[in-house]
């Protein structure tokens, strides 16, 4: 006998029928099945192997609590680990497998791991890996050795490694009153607020709006509950000011009544439809939020109690009723409250018969007795379950005489034969939300639950969150919360008609049966009650040291359905009072929220892309684009079958020989005017500009306050009250922002405009010797001759017609000049440039050229100007003018910041001919077995064509000192050791003849 | 977290770039005094209520707030342009002193 579908009832539609596979089987199902009911409804009663012990396990639940049945759904190469199989709502092409299972979920080798229970108990991480002696292994290296297999065995699916192709969203959405859950609590809630004109969004993490109403069998206004709900949703549905989330997880409550949640647009879908994301993220801010949050069943705990066919006797009773599925044949119930007699009763109804109901109370009451007799089903009163039988099914189990006001079993243990075991433990109102917001939870001695205590926020609950578990005082809480939420005045009308079981909402304060067997207290990590009481002799007293040390509620389920009944085992262990020792908080998020919706459209096709205005030219003529930052900027412009060393060395040496291109128009630009301009830049950079000629550019620095180096860059000084400030390409932004702070917050006095313009001005920088003859020849209106155009000077003419503004500076250590041209002449003016090089044998270069004549030059850029280092580090105490205080001045002379041993600016050639790494470490004496010492490290390397070496800056602790000695490399993660010479970073013509001309 | 800002209105905080405690006094530029220059870069007030800070609306209209938030409660009680603001560092209001006495 095994669970099965029934012949009708349910809210699925049996007439269309869903093919998916589970670990490789087909399988099918109907619309509106969840794959945990799809295959419950096959027989399947084994879903997945626990944490540690790898013991079989089944379903506990039906809902975002479950434990055990956690799946992972592959699409395409994409794998999503850890799902419980309650949420995955099975479609057409749905690929899903079992988890921490091998060879297979049936025969699974680690299973042995329950007969080493003993050592796999509670703090076995914090007691194992130190550990005796084993032969010639030290205890400690001997258990890092076992780790591995140890890490293999316990734990939950795996991630994949191959890129998430699925596009995220993120949402900022505004309303009046946000309603979180749709039972019938939420559902009155949100009509009465949408009744008063509110803006209301109503979100809920199934698929379908109604909670409880659609697996009750209560009958709401005559209606059967469902109906009800299903009217109610189609109300809302039809209003403006309402909108409907299904499928969407509030999973965060945040500071100014903010709250996140996540919605599941398509993984229901075996395609998404057009220009759906797969997940949106809502971040929420609402005026309102009424918490309809319900409430979660919990186990009790008993030896056996996590045996496939254990389940909650709520999700046995929503498998009938709203999925129809029977999870068994012949049906016990083991409880200690009312609310289970309701279960027998639709399972009864629904074809299963129920063969025992054991309950730990001695008194029962006449109702009770009458629900019991409608199921047809002997009550056990004063009984208790002490053992179940079964493997990957359950078989029976063992009743025996229990007296809960001391939890004795008395007299002999009677057999019962059950193929399903439903249990009910009382409820614990999912206050998840509420903790969040800021409130701590209150115990309820009646209830035996904690319950949403005063509003930090504001927030109004209702429903079973509050503890109110009658749907009829769910649906009076919900309107009168929506109708304070949305403002509005409570006028006397008549609430919907209740036809329910009745039933006393207090269970018996019975958590645990103390009997020979595992416990299990939290299902997903296998934490046993006898886990709990060793934690305790061992000394752990506060519920949050018990729960780092035995795990307990760590799980991806946060304990939703452990932490009160651990929490009642501790107590009882303390001999204290379950409020005295405290719950611990719940923190966000509420479910597992996917990565991918958290950055959304940061990442893939939405993300943003800065072009330069010659991007398309690059693209046509080969360029490999490398992307910095957010800007794509060529690396080479290779030719067919070269290398990418080969194509940087060419336009390196091209350049060197005759002349080269560069698109440098990423180089940040900031207009710096007005009366007080120069005084600002003096202040800013360490050098002066307030000196600076009209017409002339000069090469600056800026420090950080704290006397670090910031950034570099060549100013113009266009008018007297005009300068256009150029920063690296990675600073732009942080520059800009460092002059607007300056202007804004210290300096509010000083007349001075700054603007970005880097979008403005397209940029062409042409180098080499014959540079200057190329411009002559397609420049006009102005000469380019050293007389009128000296290093550094800057001239206005025209090229093929556009205005451009030239500036005679270098870079790569050449004969070089900058040619700005408005961004929309960019492509026109550069085509110019390049037609006219081309009898001069002019090449365009890329990024990676760019960088090694840089690095010939021993020019810093961010990779040593990397915040850490000095002006003088860099060789560029020469530009700290002593003449005027600016930023950074004052503190650049710490003691620490001009000690000898500091990491200096040094070039390295590598004395094996072969090439360096960047991040490679500089050591004194190498021992490839035991790498150490690091004197530095490098930060740029290339090959150098115009030395015929690699080459490469480093950062060297007293590096200018060490020039002229030897060294090595140590790179042990590359494999890669060997000599080198420490040489002064001006590699390449350091007197700079060539630039000069 | 929303930040009014005084131009732009209620905004999300993404928007915005914190640029740090507001209690600081920069200063003067010439001063050797070493203490004041450290406290200045490295000492920040970190109370656990009301505090002094300053904001960009960097993702606005880039202007300098003086924002008084609580660290406790993310609850803002006063937000006004930096700009203005005549309770800054000594070079800026003696500078913006001797600038006022001219005018």
């Amino acid at each position: 006998m095994s669970p099965r579908r029934t012949d009708t009832g349910g809210r699925i539609d049996r007439l269309k029928t869903i093919r998916f596979t589970f670990d490789g089987a087909p399988y099918t199902g109907h619309a509106g099945d969840t794959l945990a009911s799809a295959l419950l409804a096959k027989g399947v009663t084994l879903y997945g192997r626990s944490f540690k012990y790898h013991r079989p396990r089944g379903l506990l639940t039906a809902g975002v609590e479950e434990p055990n049945a956690l799946v992972t759904v592959l699409k395409g190469e994409v794998r999503e680990p850890n799902i419980p199989a309650t949420m995955v709502e099975i479609h057409d092409g749905l690929v899903a497998i079992s988890q921490n299972r091998f060879p297979s979920l049936a025969w699974d080798i680690n299973a042995v791991n329950q007969l080493g229970g003993k050592i796999l108990s509670a703090g076995f991480y914090y007691k194992t890996f130190m550990g005796p002696v084993f032969g010639p292994l030290k205890g400690t290296r001997f258990w890092m050795f076992c780790e591995h297999f140890i890490r293999r065995a316990a734990g939950l699916g795996s991630a994949g490694s191959a890129k998430d192709p699925a596009r995220y969203e993120r949402m900022n959405a505004f309303c009046d009153v946000l309603v979180v859950g749709s039972g019938p609590a939420g559902l009155m809630a949100a009509k009465a607020a949408a009744d008063q004109g509110a803006r209301v969004m109503l979100a809920d993490l199934e698929p379908r709006f109604g909670g409880s109403a659609n697996w009750s069998d209560e009958t709401i206004d005559g209606a059967p509950a469902a109906d009800w709900a299903r009217r109610i949703v189609a109300q809302l549905a039809g209003r403006d000011n309402v909108r409907l989330l299904p499928r969407t997880t509030v999973w965060g409550y945040y500071d100014n009544n903010t709250l996140a949640a996540l919605e599941r647009v398509s993984d229901h879908k075996e395609q998404p439809g057009k220009g759906e994301p797969r997940h949106r993220y809502w971040a929420t801010r609402a005026k309102s939020v009424v918490l309809a949050t319900g409430a979660f069943e919990r186990p009790l705990v008993f030896p056996g109690n996590d045996r496939p066919g254990v389940m909650l006797a709520h999700a046995a009773e929503r498998y009938a009723n709203e999925f129809g599925v029977l999870p068994g044949e012949r049906i016990a119930l083991f409880t200690n409250n009312d609310s289970a007699y309701r279960a027998a009763v639709a399972l009864k109804k629904a074809g299963a018969a129920v063969v025992a109901i054991a309950d730990v109370r001695p008194e029962l009451s006449p109702e009770m007795r009458r629900l019991a007799a409608e199921a047809e089903a002997e009550i056990f009163a004063g009984h208790a379950v002490v053992a179940t039988e079964g493997g990957k099914a359950l078989s029976g189990l063992k009743l025996q005489r229990f007296d809960m006001t001391n939890g004795a079993l008395i007299g002999d243990a009677r057999s019962i034969h059950a193929d399903c075991l439903l249990m009910s433990g009382g409820w614990s109102p999912t206050i998840h939300l509420a903790s969040q917001a800021g409130a701590k939870a209150e115990w309820n001695a009646a209830r035996q639950a904690f319950l949403p205590p005063k509003p930090t926020q504001q927030w109004i609950g209702a429903g079973a969150f509050t503890g109110s578990f009658s749907t009829l005082e769910a649906l009076a809480e919900g309107r009168a919360a929506g109708l304070a939420a949305a403002g509005g005045q409570s006028t006397p009308s008549v609430l919907p008609v209740v036809e329910a079981v009745p039933g006393d909402p207090d269970p018996a304060p019975v958590f645990e049966i103390r009997a020979k067997g595992k416990s299990f207290v939290d299902f997903q990590h296998d934490v046993t009650a006898e886990d709990v009481r060793l934690a305790h002799r061992e000394g752990f007293v506060s519920v949050e040291h018990l729960k780092r040390y035995t795990t307990l509620g760590m799980a991806t389920d946060q304990g939703k359905s452990s932490n009160v009944p651990g929490l009642a085992i501790m107590a009882e262990a303390l001999g204290k009072p379950i409020p005295e020792v405290g719950t611990t908080r719940f923190r966000p998020p509420f479910a597992p929220v996917s990565i991918g919706s958290l950055a959304a459209e940061r990442f893939g096709d939405l993300k943003p892309e800065r072009l330069t205005p010659m991007h398309d030219w690059h693209l046509a003529n080969g360029a490999t684009m490398y992307s910095a930052g957010l800007w794509y900027r060529p690396m080479i412009y290779g030719h067919a079958g070269e290398t990418v060393e080969q194509a940087y060395v060419r336009e390196a040496k091209a350049t060197r020989e005759s002349a080269g291109i560069v698109d440098v128009s990423t180089l940040g630009k900031i207009a710096v005017q007005g009366p007080d301009a120069a005084l600002f830049l003096d202040r800013v950079y360490t050098n002066m500009f307030s000196t600076l000629a009209v017409g002339k550019a000069r090469y600056g620095l800026m420090l950080r306050e704290d006397g670090l180096a910031f950034d570099d860059g060549t100013t113009w000084r266009l008018g007297e009250q005009d300068f256009l400030m150029t920063t690296t390409t990675a600073n732009a932004g942080k520059v800009m922002q460092h002059l607007e702070y300056f202007l804004d917050v210290i300096w509010p006095e000083l007349k001075v405009q700054v603007t970005s313009v880097t979008d403005e001005w397209a940029g062409a920088a042409i180098g080499g010797p014959k540079a200057r003859q190329i411009l002559a020849t397609c420049v006009t209106g102005t000469a380019v001759d050293n007389a009128t155009l000296p290093f550094m000077g800057i001239v206005r003419g025209e090229i093929a017609g556009a205005p451009v503004m030239i500036c005679r500076l270098s870079f790569s250590g050449e004969m070089a000049f900058e040619i700005y041209s408005g961004a929309g002449h960019g492509t026109h003016v550069w085509e110019a440039l390049v037609e006219a090089g081309k009898p001069f044998g002019l090449v365009t270069y890329g990024l990676e050229a760019l960088g090694t004549m840089r690095i010939e030059k021993g020019h810093v850029t961010g990779a040593e100007i990397d915040g850490r280092t000095t002006a003088r580090d860099l060789h560029l105490d020469w530009m700290l003018s002593k003449k005027k205080p600016f930023i950074g001045s004052a503190m650049m002379d710490r003691e620490g910041l001009i000690a000898s041993d500091r990491l200096e600016l040094v070039g390295l050639i590598a004395l094996d001919n072969r090439p360096l790494n960047g991040g490679a470490h500089i050591v004194e004496e190498v021992d490839e077995a035991n790498p150490h010492g690091s004197i530095g490290h490098i930060t740029a390397c290339c090959y150098s064509p115009a030395l015929g070496k690699h080459i490469a800056l480093a950062l060297v602790k007293g590096g200018k000192a060490r020039q002229g000695t030897r060294a090595h490399v140590s790179d042990p993660l590359r494999n890669r050791f060997g000599p080198v010479e420490i040489v002064s970073n001006h590699f390449f013509d350091p007197d700079g003849s060539r630039m000069h001309g | 977290m929303l930040i009014t800002c005084p131009y732009c209105g209620p905004r999300d905080v993404i928007e915005f770039t914190y640029q740090g405690d507001g209690n600081r006094e920069r200063p003067d530029p010439a001063s050797q005094n070493f203490e004041a220059w450290n406290a200045y870069v490295y000492d920040r007030l970190n109370p656990a209520g009301d505090h002094n800070e300053i904001w960009q609306h960097s993702g606005g209209c880039r202007t300098h707030l003086r924002v008084v938030r609580n660290t406790l409660t993310h609850e803002i009680s006063s937000v006004a342009f930096m700009r203005g603001d005549h309770g800054r560092g000594d070079h800026g209001s003696a500078a913006r002193r001797k600038a006022e006495d001219k005018s």
